[in-house]
């Protein structure tokens, strides 16, 4: 039995593909979605945990990427660091899952919300982030 | 009904003065209106906490024994390139300066992970600077190496000389191309797919004085945590940019150039900063003092940013080319709601909006500011001259450039 904790990420055009549907018809795996982004028109980011036998796993991954589908294990986390982070908000519109929030009512008004639970750790706010506030951990 | 900053004064050395942050400000004349607004209130207080290229500091180590030079042309700290083209011991450090072992651009975008802005961040912090620098020897100056750690406390000065901060308005950035650009206005993804922009707004200090009437030059301010003062304008200060009915320019103009003393500032309001793809920064923390002086002043505190307007400039190609155009004109509170709405290739599009100037820590800084008045330990202070206006005909140029002949 193989059980992992894999992120996806699907180029534009497969967006409207039942390729879940098909993980679990022909390759017998069970699935646990986490996270889903997809938007339409841009690519879109899936996190699941993939359960099955070692043999339909190791062909579910394969049929994912002959998808052209991208896969990364979900074994990173990411930080922030509270003293470093300005609350400038520089991030907002890097994150593709929302993690970052600008909170209105927050005293004073707009301090930038890091909700961990939406992150994925794509990483794409690491380099982002002008104060060096946001960290990857393996 | 008019005020002096003298009867301000007194009023705050006896704990009398009524002092609001520029928010509060708005409420106020929002409630009673600016007549009454502008009796009751003295001083209002506004602040910026953005990222400010054109930063510096300069410094006085003290003498070495023997006596070194420096001015042979090789001085680092922390292996960041220092400028000493001053005296023997008198160093400069711009906030922008990189190691010249920094990749820069090489592997596009870079990271710039430490440069002049880091360093000063960790000298103010107390942290120990390395200084490596070289001198050709002379007869009064005969060394020629010098390798050891200063520290904030041992210099004789220290001393942040920014010579362009605190921008009366800023673009609001775009990207039109199809692939993602790394500005000094941030990250900007393809095809309009985020807009940034950098002021405080309705919070910012220039745009609460747009015709400069009581900052100017000698004004006292709050300056990275500590106080510090208006010495000039700054550099590429364009106050006759178009400006609207209320007296608010509807693209970048004043600039100030401060100095203060860096050892009574702190690392919390001075902070290096890397932009990807572009390179290192200063975020810096700058709020000051409005005397209310009659209602005409009263209003201008008052402007609240939907009155505020910038223009949306394309950094793809535009700001690189130096091309005239704005893809639009957008208020500050439209900015702050998250999105704004463009004119894209196939008709309007709702382009995400982020900040790079902390809003947040903007308030902070005006509640600080508000604080230091009504403990009487920070007055105010008459312009000793009057920043060039909307009056005069100065305006920002570009470069005549010319054939190099022999
Ligand atoms: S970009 Fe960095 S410093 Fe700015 S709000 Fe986001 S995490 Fe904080
Ligand atoms: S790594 Fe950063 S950008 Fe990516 S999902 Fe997490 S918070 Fe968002």
């Amino acid at each position: 039995m193989t059980s992992k904790k894999i992120v996806l990420k699907f180029p534009k055009q497969l967006g409207d593909k039942p390729v879940i549907y098909k993980l679990v018809k022909d390759y017998n795996l069970e699935f646990n979605i986490l996270k889903a982004v997809i938007m339409p028109d841009e690519e879109g980011l899936l996190v699941m945990e993939l359960k099955g036998t070692a043999d339909n796993y190791k062909n579910g991954i394969k049929y994912l990427e002959s998808l052209g589908i991208l896969i990364q294990p979900l074994s990173k986390d990411v930080t922030r660091d509270e003293e470093k982070c300005t609350h400038c908000g520089a991030c907002v519109t890097i994150c593709p899952t929302f993690a970052f929030i600008v909170d209105k009512k927050s005293t004073p008004a707009r301090k930038i919300v890091f909700d961990d639970k939406k992150c994925i750790a794509c990483e794409l706010c690491i380099p982002a982030c002008p104060l060096q506030a946001m960290e990857l951990h393996f | 009904m008019m005020k002096t900053i003298t009867e301000i004064n007194e009023k705050l050395k006896n704990g009398e003065a009524v002092i609001l942050n520029a928010e509060e400000m708005i409420d106020l004349v929002e409630k009673e209106g600016i007549k009454k607004a502008a009796q009751k209130v003295d001083v209002v207080t506004t602040g910026t906490f953005g990222p400010m290229c054109s930063s510096g500091i300069y410094i006085n180590i003290g003498h070495s024994k023997p006596r070194i030079k420096l001015s042979a042309g090789e001085c680092f700290l922390n292996d960041v390139p220092a400028y000493t083209g001053y005296a023997a011991v008198d160093i400069s450090l711009g906030a922008t300066a990189l190691p010249p072992d920094d990749p820069r651009n090489k592997y596009h975008p870079g990271r710039f992970i430490y440069g002049g802005g880091h360093v000063i961040e960790e000298f103010v912090k107390g942290k120990d600077i390395k200084l490596v620098a070289k001198g050709y020897g002379t007869d009064c100056y005969p060394r020629k190496k010098l390798e050891t750690f200063i520290n904030i406390k041992d210099v004789n000065e220290a001393v942040l000389f920014n010579i362009r901060n605190c921008y009366q308005n800023y673009n609001c950035g775009v990207n039109l191309s199809d692939k993602t650009i790394y500005t000094y206005m941030g990250v900007l993804k393809p095809n309009l797919g985020n807009a940034t922009y950098c002021s405080a707004g309705q919070l910012s200090p220039l745009l609460k004085d747009p015709y400069y009437r009581t900052i100017g030059i000698g004004t006292k301010i709050f300056l990275g945590g500590g106080v510090g003062f208006i010495a000039w304008q700054g550099t590429q200060h364009n106050p006759t940019v178009k400006r609207k009915h209320n007296g608010i320019p509807q693209a970048p103009a004043g600039t100030i150039a401060v100095i203060g003393d860096l050892k009574q500032m702190s690392h919390k309001w001075l902070r290096g900063t890397s932009m990807l793809g572009y390179g290192v920064t200063l975020t810096i923390g700058i709020g000051i003092p409005i005397p209310v002086l009659d209602e005409e002043i009263a209003k201008f505190t008052a402007i609240k940013d939907t009155e505020i307007f910038t223009q949306v400039v394309d950094y793809s190609k535009n700001y690189p080319e130096v091309l005239a155009g704005s893809l639009g004109e957008v208020n500050y509170a439209q900015l702050k709601s998250g999105e704004i709405e463009l004119q894209g290739k196939t008709g309007l599009v709702k382009v995400p909006t982020a900040s790079l100037s902390s809003y947040y820590k903007a308030v902070e800084i005006a509640n600080i500011l508000k604080e230091w008045l009504k403990e009487g330990r920070f007055l105010l202070t008459e312009p000793v001259e009057k920043l060039p206006g909307s009056e005069t005909e100065l305006t920002c140029k570009l470069l005549k450039e010319r054939i190099l002949t022999e």
